[in-house]
This record gives structure tokens, sequence and C-alpha cells, in this order.
């Protein structure tokens, strides 16, 4: 056999926390090996896609110059449906036309190329199409390098870091974690829809490069815990729904069935009618939160984004907490490298600390009781959208019945359906969660 | 000739033709977004390469005349295992036809045959965006080799005789054709399976710089034999056909010999001269 390779540090993964980790550490001057299993950086990759710049923008200042943005984000609707109506609300603001907007849509297939040139320039070696299959471990159990699918395939490094994705497969099989549940996982899928620019630009409102996102849930997740969204890009909308994998097993309900029923909602067939599909995918989330994060640190290895679920369901970001513990864990690294210290657990614990003290591990910890909350209270996804689509009907209908009936009749239906204790109990429930 | 085989394989980036779509308007092909590949057939060709590589020793050149991001296809080259890869690069080369490339392509393969000079050049069938077969044999003839096409397998070479037998696809079987070196060879599909490279391999394709050559690099003699200004093919238009609509029709009659004679007068209906062609054949002996 050869002599295996040795690298300062070993990357798993080009998806926006591997890509932000390869970076920092090869400009840090450390030897770094990033190791994709797709064709390229971003072949693989899945996401809705919402860029937020902030997390982008400490990595890579002048990233508006260069990299793939679709649109920037000027309106925000929030959409309760029923199978006929919403109610929401939306934000609209023309100061988020400003110089350095602060989201975009992108799409990932090509932003995360992009990003991964970045990580070349900085002096990593990108290697694609190769699948680590597990690492390698000293006597003592610590962590040396990794094993791939290719012959020859051993390579070995002071650390690892693992940004492998949802599935973190590399860590559970070495037993450095537990496996997934499906509590902790949703199933997303998406659709991108071709339509012309100015098709998108009149239904939307909107003209240069603004855009529009649409969160939505309620009865189209036909009682699981899911949500759903439409994002504008330049010549293409992107819409898809996801609910808990859990919920998929149990009610027997197929994604794409969803995602059709979504597409028909008389709210947003009229969006995107005459599109043209023009790419299906279908993605894991982590959405278990902070009770399911797993170890993220150990004897020669990290662990960073989705791997580590670094996902905040509530607000829709991820890529940005992928980026940021990236980031954090090759900081961690490249200071522990200028020190001369040996990647130990105890020296890797920094890595840690910095994810505490950062808005990563503190948002995720406001809303660690959210995912049980909504995955035992199903009726916050049934009930309460059709009571405030009826609500604001009642209230909207002209009739001949007074105010005062309708009002009558509106907190009626509210205590049929959830009775006074139970409507007590959803409030405090919702605001010990949102705490 | 103790130091094995020197091999060039030329290879070409192509637009992934599973993927084109034509625009409906305007009936041009829309590239915009269309991944490239390496031309599928190519890839026999590398492969064939080094597996002769293996067995007899040698080095394996990918050689490829594109823009730039043609370094790409010989990376790729490079991480299944081919040893170097050299982008013939220049805007001269630009809008070239089959023959203005086979002239630019041999300049090279001569040029990488001053240090040692070539044994086999490899080409694919044909290309899957072109489909013209001409690169190969236009080489073949430049530099008066040898020429071998649609070869399926090659099993013995003696380097002391300068001898290579090959197996060549023919109509209705197979050819086994006996030539001296130097040769080029022109590979069929399905002949062989692409190689995955290792590890070491991948690492070194990616950390390789592709050598690119210009047209002066290249050793071009002649500038006006390259690209647009050599090529005598001009496109005159490109559209898709459109789908035809014939309907079938079902032939009634009795008996098998009054369906025959009912088809054959409607196709006579449709071109009188037919009915010469349409003999009738003898019957069966019983």
């Amino acid at each position: 056999m050869t002599q295996r390779e040795h690298f300062d540090a070993i990357v798993v993964g080009a998806g926006p926390a591997g890509n932000s980790a390869a970076l920092v550490m090869a400009r840090g001057g450390l030897n770094v090996l990033q190791i994709e299993r797709g064709e390229y950086p971003g072949a693989k990759n899945v996401q809705g896609a919402i860029l937020y710049a902030d997390a982008i923008e400490r990595l890579i200042p002048d990233f508006r110059d260069s990299a793939p943005l679709e649109r920037h984000v000027i309106e925000q609707r929030m959409w309760m449906l029923d199978d006929e109506a919403f109610v929401g609300t939306s934000y609209r603001s023309d100061r988020f036309n400003e110089q350095r907007p602060n989201r975009y849509t992108i799409i990932r297939a090509q932003f995360d190329k992009w990003f991964s040139s970045k990580v070349k320039e900085a002096g990593a070696l990108v290697v694609c199409e190769t699948t680590v299959t597990g690492l390698l471990k000293d006597k003592r159990g610590r962590v040396i390098g990794v094993s791939t699918d290719r012959d020859q395939g051993e390579v070995t490094a002071d650390v690892v870091v693992l940004a492998d994705g949802v599935n973190a497969l590399i860590g559970s099989r070495a037993g450095l974690r537990k496996e997934l549940t499906p509590n902790d996982v949703a199933l997303g899928v998406k659709e991108t829809i071709f339509m012309p620019r100015e098709v998108i630009d009149a239904r939307f409102n909107l003209k240069g490069n603004e855009g529009v996102v649409i969160e939505a849930a309620g009865s189209i997740t036909a009682g699981m815990a899911g949500t759903a969204f439409l994002y504008t890009n330049g010549d293409s909308v992107s819409i898809g729904i996801g609910c808990l994998i859990s919920d998929f097993k149990t009610s027997g309900v197929r994604p794409y069935y969803l995602l059709e029923k979504f597409k028909q909602h008389p709210s947003i067939a009229p969006l995107i009618e005459g599109g043209e599909v023009k790419e299906y995918a279908a993605h894991m989330l982590p959405e278990g939160g902070y009770n399911a994060i797993p170890q993220l640190y150990g004897d020669g290895w990290v662990v960073a984004g989705d791997a580590a679920q670094m996902l905040n369901a509530v607000h829709r970001e991820g890529s940005n907490l992928a980026m940021t513990s990236g980031r954090l864990a090759a900081e961690t690294i490249v200071a522990a490298k200028a020190k001369g210290k040996a990647m130990t657990a105890s020296t890797l614990k920094a890595y840690k600390r910095a994810l505490d003290d950062s808005f990563v591990i503190k948002d995720l910890k406001k809303y660690r009781r959210l995912p049980n909350v909504l995955h035992n209270n199903k009726h916050f996804f049934t009930d309460y959208p059709r009571l405030l689509t009826n609500a604001a009907e009642t209230m909207l209908r002209v009739d001949g019945v007074s105010k005062k009936e309708k009002e009558k009749s509106v907190m009626g239906s509210f205590r049929a359906e959830r009775g006074l204790r139970g409507l007590a109990i959803d409030i405090l429930k919702m605001n010990r969660a949102w705490r | 000739m103790s130091q094995g085989l020197n091999m060039v394989v030329c290879i070409k980036q192509v637009p992934d033709s599973a993927q084109i779509r034509v625009h409906p308007v305007t009936n041009t092909i829309m590239r915009q977004g269309v991944p490239t590949i390496i031309n599928p057939y190519d890839l026999h060709a590398l492969e064939a390469a080094m597996a002769l590589r293996d067995r007899l020793g040698g080095t394996v050149t990918v050689l490829t005349m594109g823009p730039p991001m043609a370094a790409t296809a010989l990376r790729k080259a490079l991480g299944h295992g081919a040893d170097r890869g050299i982008l013939l690069s220049d805007r001269f080369f630009a809008g070239a036809d089959t023959l203005a490339t086979s002239y630019a392509l041999t300049s090279a393969i001569q040029k990488i045959g001053e240090s040692r000079p070539v044994d086999i050049v490899f080409t694919g069938k044909q290309t899957i965006d072109g489909d013209t077969a001409q690169v190969g044999p236009g080489i073949a003839r430049r530099m008066g080799l040898n020429q071998l096409t649609y070869v399926s397998a090659i099993p013995t070479i003696d380097q002391e005789a300068g001898e290579i037998t090959v197996h060549r696809r023919a109509e209705g079987g197979v050819q086994v054709l006996k030539t001296k070196l130097p040769c080029l060879i022109t590979m069929l599909e399905a002949t062989n399976v692409l190689r995955r490279g290792s590890l070491p391999d991948m690492l070194r394709a990616e950390r390789a710089e592709v050598e690119t050559w210009n047209a002066e690099a290249a050793g071009v003699e002649d500038i006006g034999k390259c690209g647009m200004k050599g090529s005598p093919t001009k496109v005159s238009k490109v559209f898709a056909p459109s789908p035809r609509a014939e309907k079938a029709k079902m032939v009634e009659g009795d008996t098998a010999e009054a369906k025959a004679r009912v088809a054959i007068d409607a196709l006579a209906e449709t071109d009188p001269q037919l009915l010469s062609v349409i003999a009738r054949q003898p019957a069966l002996a019983s």
C-alpha cells in the first residue's frame, strides 16, 4: 500500500457549513482537503432557498459582486391557509432596497459552485465524486482521518470537520452520536417553476431584482406539523412544502401529494399559472432543534451545519447557522493550530463555547420546546387556520347581521372548537414555546 | 521501446445532449445552463489507452481543443488516471469545423511527438454534438498514420515488431485487422468501462496545472488553416424537424394475398414507381 497523504484538516461535505470551514481554514494557512460526494459542489444540495447576507458577509464581505444571487427580498408574506382561503400578514418595505440587502433568493446548485470557487481560491484542495465512508481512528479512539469509496482511499489529518449534512451517517457509523429519529427530521419537497421575469414582476408587484417570500402553514399539511413556501427567483419560483418524517409515516400522506395540493390552492394557483416545472427535489431538514443537537466535538473531530442539527425551523433559517457553525469550528481549529495545540477534545471544546455565545445556539435554545409542542398539538395546523379564516370572513361579509352578533359568533366558534380551558392552555403553550 | 507506449487521447467537451432543448420559437439550440460532459465515446478511448498502459507501460496524454473551461474535462480525465493533460486554447482556434480541428490537433500531436514519437493516437468513434466521425480520420490522414476506426478490442500489440491487432466492427461481423504502429484508433462505445480513479489520482488531478497551449506553442504552421478561417463548412440553418403526422391504415382483406394486394395498391397510389421494385416472391416449396 502506498503512503497515505496527510493534511492539517479534512472537511467532509461542500455545503454551506463545509465551505465556510474549508474557506476559513485555508485562509488561516492550513493544508485543507475537502471531500464532496456530488459531481460538483452543490450538485446534491437542496434548499428553499434564502441566503441571509450576514453569515456569508462575515466570510466574503464583497460576495454581492460575484455570487449568483436571484432577487433580494423586499416583502415577506405569512399566510395561514385553510382549503379555500388564507389570513395573513405581510411586510413590505422599500428600505429593503438598500445598498447591501439583507436577504436574497438563490439557486443552491449555482451558489454552492460559486462558494466552492472561493474555497479553491483560498487554497483548499476540493475533491468531488468521492464519498467518505468512515472515520479512521487510532488505538485510543481518536479520529485521525477518513476512508473513502476510492482505491487507496484513506487519507489522514489532524482534525476532521464533519459537514456531511442532515443524515450525518459518518458520525453515526463511527459511534460519535445517536442515529437520527423520525421526530427530529422533516422531509421537504420542492419544485422550481420557470416563468418569464416579466410575469413574476407583474404577479408579485416587483421591479428590478426585488423579490417576495411567502411562508404558509395550515390545512395544506393535512394535519401534520409543517410549513410551505414560495420564493421568487430571477425567472423561476421555488415552491415547496415540508413536514416531520414521523408525521408522514403516521399519516401515510405522500409528500408530492401535499405539494400538488398546495400548488392548486386558490391563493397559490394564479401565481404559478402557465409556469413550467424545471426541477423537482426532495431533501431532509434537521428540525429537532436544541434538544436534538449531538455531541459537537471530540478527539480529532468537530461537526457543523445540518449534521449538527443547526437549523431554526421557526424562522426558516439554516444555511446561515451552518455557515456560522462552520466558520466558528474553523476559527477554533486555526487558533489551536497557531498555538501548536493538539486537536484534542479539550482543545476543540472552544468551538462549542463559541457556538453557545453566538446567535446559533441562543436562537435554538429559545425555541427548544417548540418542536415538541407542535408535534403534540396538531390543532395549531388544523383548527386555528380554519377558525381564523372563518372569523375573517364573518367580520368582512356584510349581510345585515350586527357586528355584535358577528363577534359573538366568532368567539363562540373558538370556544366550541377549543373550549375556554383549551384556548388558555394553547396560549400558555405557545407563549412558553416562544420563550 | 522499453519505455512502453506513448499514447495521445483526443477528447472533446460537449454539451450533455440528454439535457439540450431546442427553443420552440427561434429553433436554436438552448445551450444556456446545459451542463458539459466529456464526449461519452472519448471515455472508451481513454480507458482503452489506460488499459494498454497497464499492460505494456507508457504514458497517456489527454488532448483537447476548446475554451479555457475545457480544462475541466482534462482534469476529469486526470482524475480517472490519465498522466498528462494539454489544452489547446487560442482565439484562432474558435469556430473550427472538423477540417480545421484535425489540423490544430495534428499540430499539437506532432509537438507532443517531438520529445518522443507518438505510438497511438486515440479518439472516440464520433462526438455526440457533431456526429461526423471525421476528426479521427482527419488526424490519421494528416499524420500519415494507419487508420483503425470502430475498434472494439485491442487483443495484441507486438512492440518489437511494431505491430498491432485490433477487432473492428463491420457490417455483419468483426474484422480482425493487423497493422504497423504508429496508428490512429477510434474506439466504439460499450467496449470497456471507464475506471474510477484512485484517491491519489483525484488529488493529483485537482493539483495539476493543466498545460495550455496557444497556436504558437502547439507549433501551428499555418494559422489560416485554424478556426473559422480554416473551416469550409458553413451552417446555413439549424432547425427541429416537425413531427410527422401520419396515420396508420388498417389493411382489410379475406386472405393474406388479398391483404397484400390492397397494401401494394395503396403504396402504388402514393408512388407509382414503387410497383417496379415490388416483385412477387416465389412460393415456398411445400
